[in-house]
């Protein structure tokens, strides 16, 4: 997939929102998706178990209009987050222009969220990109439970993001840093296209 | 019927944006070159995003460039109105010429073309012959060509066959700057932030937009006070979170009374977007999207934008301009050469400049100039006498002043009176100026070109071969005669030669208005110039002639000789120079010197058969007569009986 089109004049960002399960991926799109005006966004696709669990992938399609001549369009995905779904995963990270990494805060989580890290890794690997290429971000999210549950900011950048790549505190089910974490995804991306690669 | 044109319609009241920019390019270009950049022009947006405006600016501009255009703005519904009148009157041809004369025609709301085959039919008609004689059409619709419905399928061909451009909503900075013109023309000051504000609603064109301008206006006017930014969006009703579209303003928004979130998000997105793609891509793809609506390939941009980070992008674009101007100069210099050979398509691939030079070059080889004056005729070998003074003065000014004073010289005299030798020797001085291009040639051999040149289907390479020419001398111009298509030929060549100022000498036995076979456009045409006659010989010309002849021959110049001689009657040139060479060849045959005896021995006796037989026939045995060439094989041999040779003499 091209990322910006020139004959047609038309930019599409795939942003796939990655981590362990039940760290809040579909909970971020869910977010995005009440706030933005209806005659922007396409119908949200999910499909769930009864128990809410993604099964295959949640997909937003936003439409950003005209900006600077050309018609912007931002694709949201989310990946299952267990690990029995990883050839769904796989299929969902092709032809990714960005990937925002959801990590779940609370502490005995962990584990959970250095293996989901190695899984992005090893899945992007297999698409021939080099995660250093690829630009994330992470969200740090459920930042809302009690302080003796969950590891600071500071704590999960120590443990996670040694990349140093941009990083956001988050609380997705009242929406705090979703649209911060959406923002740094975006500038990534956009700021990746200006140096005129398209992502794979 | 036509509308005229508002006069804060122009392009410097006309906001450009990105989307706009490229419609807004193409009609300056068109206002700038009327007729010739593209032509058609179809331009198309939504309701209210300025086509009216940049219809009327193109004819404000093509007006100030060049005052004597005439231009004619209306709607198709005018149109159509007028047509219905002028059938209804029985003026429906009346009305097709006064269109077809317009310069630039700008046609507003064409999409009202649906259903009506008549006007569709009548349009393309219109269209056709506007393009023929290069005037300028540029129409504006709501959609494109294709998308308007029961469209006739030659018109879309038409339509797209020129460049269709669109213009979209403008974005965000774009309805900030329309709202600061706006507002400053209006002469009203807002605060900061106001102006932004507004333009954040994202109105569907900018007449909504000035709608939204000019109610705050009146509520700043009626209030006495400053808005601020929330006295705005109550004012507007834009609600304070999301659902920016003011339309459908249903306050769809979630409870939560967060800022809002997703335009902060877009205003975000905008920025870097415009960062990312504004920059070099931006640029190339602009020339990209120019150069092909001008018709040239684009391939080596197209090659830029596949790389990653180019080198010199500026440089790029700037040598791929550089090669389509080359390219242009190219097509022009071969267009006038061989207007066939211009319009291939070697010409529109800058990737291929080689190859277009050499096709140039080509061109310029095939296009051999028009036949020369012969060098045979200097002037100063034209001897100058009473008899041809006002033949020779108009020669002199002529060359002075080529095209200024005398356009057309007709020389008339007789045959063997010296025309073509003055033609000739006009035709040599003229060609010593700086880049002329003298054709002179004999009218048969004219005619001769031209019949090749239609046989060959070259009649365009032809006519560019003598367009080029600075100055026409053609020889017996009588030859003209029943020639009914060199006639016409000659007659447009001409008047495009007298409009350029360009010299014209022709050369006829007798005054112009007595030749016969002659169209009177071209006798009068003739007539308008200078007619100078070259009358026979006097005593005293015919003297310095013999002069001149004698010593060429290394004859002594005696007196007695020169006035016999001179006193002979004679009344051409061409004659004395054949009595001349009589007498010397006789002169040679009896070894003897050339004297007034001799002369009137030879002249006025019989000629002794001896005299020409001999002359310079020591090595081929060959008499060739000086004077009218080799017309029959029998006087080749030398040892023909006398009888019947002098036979053949007395005929000549």
């Amino acid at each position: 997939m091209s990322l910006v089109n020139f004959t047609t004049r038309e930019i599409t960002c795939k942003i796939v929102y990655y981590g362990p399960g039940r760290s809040g991926k579909t909970t971020n799109l869910h977010y995005v998706y009440g706030r933005v005006p209806e005659t922007r966004r396409g119908r949200m696709v999910s499909l769930a178990t009864q128990t809410d669990r993604t099964l295959f992938f949640d997909f937003l399609p936003i439409d950003l209009g005209q900006i600077s001549g050309f018609s912007t369009r931002f694709q949201l995905y989310t990946v299952p987050g267990q690990v029995y779904y990883n050839a769904t995963r796989r299929l969902v990270l092709q032809g990714a222009d960005g990937v925002v990494f959801v990590g779940d805060s609370q502490a005995r989580q962990l584990d959970e969220n250095i293996e989901s890290l190695q899984n992005l890794q090893s899945n992007l690997l297999e698409h021939g990109v080099d995660v250093r290429t690829m630009p994330l971000v992470m969200q740090y999210n459920k930042q809302d439970l009690p302080a003796e549950l969950i590891l600071t900011p500071a704590d999960l950048d120590d443990a996670l993001n040694f990349r140093s790549v941009p990083s956001f505190p988050a609380d997705a089910l009242h929406g705090r840093g979703v649209f911060e974490t959406l923002k740094g995804i975006s500038e990534l991306v956009l700021k990746k296209l200006a140096t005129g690669t398209p992502a794979a | 019927m036509t509308s005229t044109l508002n006069p804060r319609f122009t392009f410097e009241t006309f906001v450009v944006g990105a989307a706009n920019r490229l419609a807004v390019t193409a009609g300056r270009t068109v206002a700038e070159n009327p007729g010739s950049a593209y032509n058609p022009l179809f331009i198309y947006s939504g309701s209210g995003l300025g086509k009216t405006h940049l219809l009327m600016a193109i004819g404000h501009a093509a007006k100030a460039i060049a005052s004597q255009l005439n231009i004619e703005y209306l709607t198709l519904d005018e149109y159509v109105e007028a047509f219905h009148a002028a059938i209804a009157a029985g003026q429906g041809d009346a009305f097709r010429r006064r269109f077809q004369n317009v310069d630039v025609l700008l046609v507003d709301d064409v999409q009202f073309l649906t259903n009506r085959k008549e006007m569709q039919t009548e349009l393309l008609r219109l269209t056709e012959a506007l393009q023929q004689s290069g005037h300028q059409i540029v129409l504006a619709s709501d959609r494109p060509p294709a998308e308007i419905p029961d469209l006739d399928e030659r018109l879309i061909s038409r339509f797209s066959g020129g460049l269709v451009v669109d213009m979209g909503i403008p974005d965000y900075e774009t309805r900030v700057a329309i709202l600061r013109r706006k507002a400053e023309e209006r002469g009203s000051k807002f605060q900061p932030g106001v102006l932004e504000t507004v333009a954040k609603v994202e109105y569907p064109n900018v007449r909504e937009l000035m709608g939204a301008l000019n109610r705050l206006v009146a509520f700043q006017a009626v209030n006495e006070m400053p808005m601020n930014a929330e006295t705005v969006r109550k004012v507007l009703g834009i609600p304070t979170v999301a659902s920016s579209t003011a339309a459908s303003a249903t306050a769809a928004a979630p409870a939560v009374a967060s800022p809002d979130e997703f335009s902060q998000f877009l205003t975000d997105v905008t920025t870097n977007v415009g960062k990312a793609v504004e920059a070099w891509r931006a640029r190339v793809t602009e020339a990209v999207m120019r150069w092909q609506g001008e018709g040239y390939r684009t391939g080596r941009l197209e090659k830029l934008l596949e790389q990653d980070t180019p080198a010199s992008v500026d440089e790029a674009i700037a040598s791929y301009i550089h090669d389509v101007e080359r390219l242009k100069a190219l097509e022009a210099e071969v267009a006038v050469l061989d207007p066939q050979a211009s319009g291939d398509k070697v010409f529109r691939d800058p990737d291929q400049m080689d190859e277009a030079e050499g096709a140039a070059a080509k061109v310029r080889d095939g296009a051999a100039p028009p036949p020369a004056p012969s060098g045979a005729f200097p002037l100063d070998a034209f001897v100058a006498g009473s008899s041809n003074e006002v033949a020779l003065n108009a020669a002199r000014d002529v060359i002075a002043k080529p095209g200024k004073k005398y356009n057309p010289l007709v020389i008339v005299a007789r045959s063997g009176l010296g025309k073509t030798h003055l033609l000739n020797a006009i035709g040599l001085e003229l060609a010593k100026k700086r880049n002329a291009v003298v054709a002179c040639l004999s009218t048969q051999q004219f005619v001769d070109e031209l019949i090749a040149a239609i046989d060959g289907n070259r009649v365009d390479w032809w006519r560019a071969r003598y367009r080029r020419a600075t100055a026409l001398l053609l020889d017996d111009i009588q030859l003209l005669a029943g020639k009914e298509r060199t006639q016409e030929e000659l007659f447009n060549l001409f008047n495009q030669l007298v409009d350029a100022d360009r010299q014209l000498i022709f050369t006829a036995p007798a005054h112009p208005n007595t030749l016969e076979g002659l169209e009177e456009r071209i006798i009068s045409r003739l007539e308008g110039g200078l007619v100078a006659e070259i009358a026979e010989p006097d005593k005293e010309l015919r003297r310095s002639m013999l002069q001149r002849l004698l010593t060429q021959q290394h004859v002594s110049l005696e007196p007695a000789l020169l006035d016999y001689l001179a006193d002979r009657p004679i009344d051409s040139v061409r004659s004395l120079t054949g009595v001349v060479q009589r007498v010397i060849e006789a002169a040679a045959a009896q070894d003897a010197p050339v004297t007034a005896g001799l002369a009137r021995e030879v002249l006025e006796g019989a000629p002794p058969p001896a005299a020409r037989r001999t002359a310079g026939l020591r090595t081929s045995g060959i008499v060739v007569s000086s004077a009218g060439g080799v017309r029959s094989r029998e006087k080749m041999v030398w040892d023909w009986p006398t009888s019947g040779d002098r036979v053949i003499e007395d005929l000549r």
